[in-house]
């Protein structure tokens, strides 16, 4: 018996042999089977949105024959966008008219804002299953689901309010999470009236009220890109209390920098003239930079690319400088008029980053989306981006950032009800100096509790005059 | 009323198949164990019915349209022949393999029937004429011994049929696949793939000396280069990935199939430098909305289909698929998946990972270098027909433009698929037979009684 088994196994193993081949391209075809299984997964989970929300997309249009199409409400159950019914006859109402228009978007010709990222799920329904089971049988539409902000309408108001009439942006970020908490665009359209206008609009080539500022704008960053060349400075070695002794202006070559309204800062150190956004000081400091190290860490800073956000559309901030520009261009660079380009929600997202040790969430205005009834059918959560910069930076920067309050140009925002942190900027964008973008980038922590900001009005002038207390309006009703 | 019908019942749908998924690797996993195998076979069989009439049942309800139920009845009695015919004709043949072959035919006739009730009529009537055709396949493989001495014809027939879709066939969507005799389009790759396969395992099985591999690889290189050619992109990958696999198991060296795969990277990107019509599906590929009214158009509304028809589906009749070009055929799956959902879509692809495994699995099992070689051919070709269908419509990689086996509407597809299933049939049932005969010889010549068990639990 005993050779027996012995052979036995003897054929088996010699078979087994064999067939190695065969089973390793078993095993190949199942291992691609499996990748492919995965991908269609991951697709239908994370990638179908994209598709399903494209204008191109003809099943949109069916579903809105069977459900009405759903509510956007703020994060605090204001009613922004609803559908009214009138018999067959369907409207899209915006209760909030101009003030949510960029943020909320249109339905009609194409679709924007949160009105085409949510369109898919708010023209489908949750709705309770009995009430469906009845609609079906008595022939009505169902109400489709609704889409929940993350935008919250006391920092929306306190934000459109305080714009008054200039045009520009407002945005302000939860750093915490990513979630846009106010953003507000002007000029504004009226989306209540949006299909009369739409032709007078789209004919009109310089108006842009269409444009939603705070994603897509594209302005010099002025004195708030010393941020980005203050770490810079830092990271090449600068000491925040290298001395600097300010006369006004600053001449190199055949170019002269002048401070803002040629104020004379004097003797001062790093620190204070990032507090007292000292022109001369920066544009010395930008001629001594390395202009590929100063290029990599705009790179890290995400300019030149396309932010990681799930707002559509949004911008590419732009920073363009070689070693072949002359010197002027690196020290207009330096103090953010060279040709460098921003979006507000570019700026708002480092500041985010900053407030949050480095660590950036990507920016979101979709909270959830809900049953008519308020049951959750599908939430949205945060999404972490990576470091965009050290620990060790964000701390520098957050420290300068603070000197700018207490004893800089954005003393306005001083109070002990926050702390806040920022930087001015006056923006210089035509060759008429008397008129200038008036900006303010920075944010505000209390208890854990912080807020990004990035604030840019249009042709208002100083950044002290205008977006600090626009910036300091949201933040109390933010702290409130 | 109607439309909560529609929506329990893809729900339903769903959890039939998905039960009728994990009975497969159930299967495939106690296919020694006989009792149990019977036992899951007759429970997929009772599920399949499920799925069929349940389906049809629904869309008569919304279609209100008598010739479903038609179809209905005469596709119930189809597959119930199918089983009975194969389980008569094979007596040892593999019973789940039979199965996955009526399911995949079920689902292809509940889809057709949703998209286009007269295509619904045209394929069942092919699938009829397939059966019957089928039913030869048994005398075919009763001669196979002889057959592998046929190489050289298989290589001219094969080749010639190719030839002729070069010069006079007729262009779909730029490429040349279809030949028309008498008003029939006919696509003789479908063919070809199972000829070539014999011929490749044929000359394998002689090939002494390397001046046959060489004459072999150059044949099937030229195979490749024609259809390269006639702009039918994915056959010529279907014969490259199966020759490849073949080579790899006849010269035992595995790394080839990296240098194989490295190889076809290299030449998918040279492809793209050189061809427009390449680069114009890669561009659609990498970034269809981007093109999504030309070159993206196909599958960009593909993805639409599938991704808004989401995990659930929309329920029968409760989507857009014909907004899709050539829906039935290629892009079948996208229908599948929008209404039925992609919880079934990716069932489907579970059923079709199991067919390859089976057929796989029989070659394994088998003893013949021959045979060995003729199952694992159609196992590749089977498997990377699917592999490039399934990934061409969701954009896992480029689109080829394959048919979906048994599932798309067309004739020669339907066809060459059951004939390769019946063939894989064969190879199994003779298999079989061969190892009885062999107990029995072994029993009368007074072999101990325990042989017999082991080789009981060896079949």
């Amino acid at each position: 018996m005993k050779p027996e088994k012995k052979e036995e196994k003897r054929l088996k193993k010699e078979k087994k042999a064999k067939n190695r081949e065969f089973v390793i391209i078993a095993y190949m075809f199942a291992a691609l089977f499996v990748a492919l299984s995965a991908y269609f997964c991951y697709f239908l989970t994370f990638k179908s949105d994209d598709f399903i929300n494209s204008s191109y997309n003809p099943r949109l249009n069916s579903l809105q024959t069977a459900n009405i199409r759903g509510d956007i409400i703020t994060s605090d159950g204001e009613t922004v966008a609803t559908t009214l019914t009138f018999g067959p006859i369907e409207k899209r109402s915006y209760p909030k008219g101009r003030e949510y228009c960029h943020a909320v978007g249109y339905a009609i010709n194409g679709m924007s804002g949160v009105e085409k990222e949510a369109s898919f799920r708010m023209v489908r329904s949750h709705d309770f299953i009995i009430r469906r089971l009845y609609n079906d049988i008595t022939d009505q539409k169902n109400r489709g689901d609704t889409a929940v902000l993350t935008i919250n309408s006391k920092l929306q108001d306190a934000a459109y309010d305080a714009m008054d009439d200039y045009q520009g942006a407002v945005i302000a970020l939860d750093p915490d999470t990513g979630k846009v908490l106010c953003m507000v665009s002007q000029p504004t359209f009226d989306p209540n009236t949006l299909a009369d206008d739409w032709d007078s609009i789209v004919s009109d080539e310089t108006s842009s009220v269409l444009l939603n500022r705070a994603t897509q704008g594209k302005y010099p960053p002025g004195s708030t890109f010393k941020i980005v060349t203050a770490l810079e400075y830092l990271n090449e070695g600068g000491k925040a209390d290298a001395p600097y002794n300010c006369e006004g202006e600053f001449s190199f070559e055949s170019t002269t920098i002048h401070c803002y309204k040629g104020k004379v800062h004097g003797e001062q150190n790093f620190t204070n003239a990032f507090a007292n956004s000292c022109n001369s000081a920066f544009a010395e400091i930008g001629l001594n930079l390395d202009v590929k190290q100063y290029g990599k860490l705009c790179d890290r800073l995400l300019f030149n690319k396309k932010l990681p956000t799930k707002i559509a559309d949004a911008g590419k901030s732009s920073f363009v400088l070689s070693k072949d520009d002359n010197s002027s261009m690196l020290m207009q660079t330096a103090i953010g008029q060279g040709d460098t380009l921003v979006t507000p929600l570019h700026m708002a997202m480092i500041a985010s980053a900053i407030a949050n040790d480095g660590t950036l969430y990507k920016p979101y205005t979709l909270d959830k989306i809900q049953s008519p009834g308020g049951a959750i059918v599908m939430p949205y959560f945060k999404s972490r981006y990576g470091d965009i910069m050290s620990k060790e930076e964000a701390g520098n920067l957050k420290w300068l950032m603070r000197s700018v309050v207490t004893d800089g140009t954005g003393s306005a925002l001083m109070t002990d009800k926050y702390d806040a942190y920022g930087k001015t900027g006056t923006a210089e964008f035509s060759s008429n100096k008397d008129e200038a973008h008036s900006w303010f980038v920075g944010f505000a922590e209390k208890d854990g509790k912080k807020i990004a900001i990035a604030v840019v009005m249009e042709g208002a002038g100083s950044g002290s005059a205008h977006a600090v207390p626009l910036a300091k309006s949201v933040f109390d009703a933010y702290f409130e | 009323m109607t439309h909560i019908i529609v929506t329990v019942s893809k729900y339903i749908l769903i959890i039939l198949f998905a039960i009728y998924t994990y009975d497969c690797f159930a299967a495939l996993v106690n296919s020694k164990n006989e009792e149990r195998a019977n036992r899951l076979y007759r429970k997929q069989t009772t599920l399949m019915f499920m799925i069929l009439t349940l389906a049809h049942s629904v869309m008569y309800l919304v279609k209100l349209d008598i010739r479903i139920i038609g179809l209905l009845v005469v596709e119930a009695v189809y597959l119930t022949a199918t089983l009975i015919i194969f389980k008569n004709m094979y007596k040892y043949g593999q019973k789940s393999l039979v199965n996955n072959m009526c399911m995949l035919l079920t689902i292809s006739f509940i889809i057709l029937a949703r998209l286009d009730i007269d295509k619904a009529i045209r394929q069942f009537m092919l699938a009829c004429v397939a059966l019957v055709i089928t039913c030869l396949i048994p005398l075919f493989v009763q001669k196979m011994k002889s057959l592998n001495r046929l190489a050289y014809l298989y290589a001219a027939v094969g080749f010639l049929l190719l030839l002729l879709v070069l010069v006079a066939g007729s262009r779909v969507y730029g490429a040349k696949i279809n030949i028309k005799i008498g008003g029939i389009a006919i696509q003789p790759s479908e063919f070809v793939k199972i000829i070539y396969v014999f011929f490749v395992a044929a000359m394998f099985q002689t090939a002494k000396d390397f001046k046959q591999l060489a004459i072999t690889t150059v044949v099937a290189a030229m195979h490749v280069l024609i259809l390269v050619a006639s702009k039918d992109l994915g056959s010529a990958g279907i014969f490259f990935i199966t020759y490849l696999c073949m080579f790899v198991v006849y010269t035992k060296k595995p790394a080839l199939l990296l240098l194989g795969g490295g190889g076809s990277i290299v030449f998918v990107w040279l492809a793209d430098k050189v061809f427009t019509h390449v680069h114009k599906r890669i561009l659609a590929w990498s970034d269809p909305l981007s093109v999504a009214d030309d070159a993206g158009y196909q599958i960009t509304q593909s993805l639409f289909a599938i991704g808004t028809g989401g995990w659930f589906g929309s329920g029968l009749y409760q989507g857009m698929p014909d907004k899709i070009p050539v829906v039935a055929q290629d892009f079948v799956f996208s229908a599948i998946s929008e209404e039925l959902g992609g919880f079934f879509s990716l069932c489907l692809i579970f059923v079709c990972m199991s067919c390859f495994l089976m057929i796989f699995n029989i070659a394994l099992q088998m003893n013949d270098s021959f045979y060995k070689m003729v199952a694992l051919g159609l196992g590749s070709v089977y498997a990377t027909q699917i592999f490039l269908t399934i990934g061409g419509v969701t954009k896992f990689i480029p689109s080829t433009g394959v048919t979906l086996p048994l599932v798309s509407y067309g004739g020669s597809s339907l066809l060459s698929t059951t004939i390769l299933f019946a063939v894989v049939q064969g190879l199994y049932a003779k298999y079989h037979l061969e190892v009885m005969e062999k107990k029995e010889s072994e029993l009368e010549t007074g072999k101990e009684g325990r042989e017999e068990t082991k080789k009981r639990k060896k079949g």
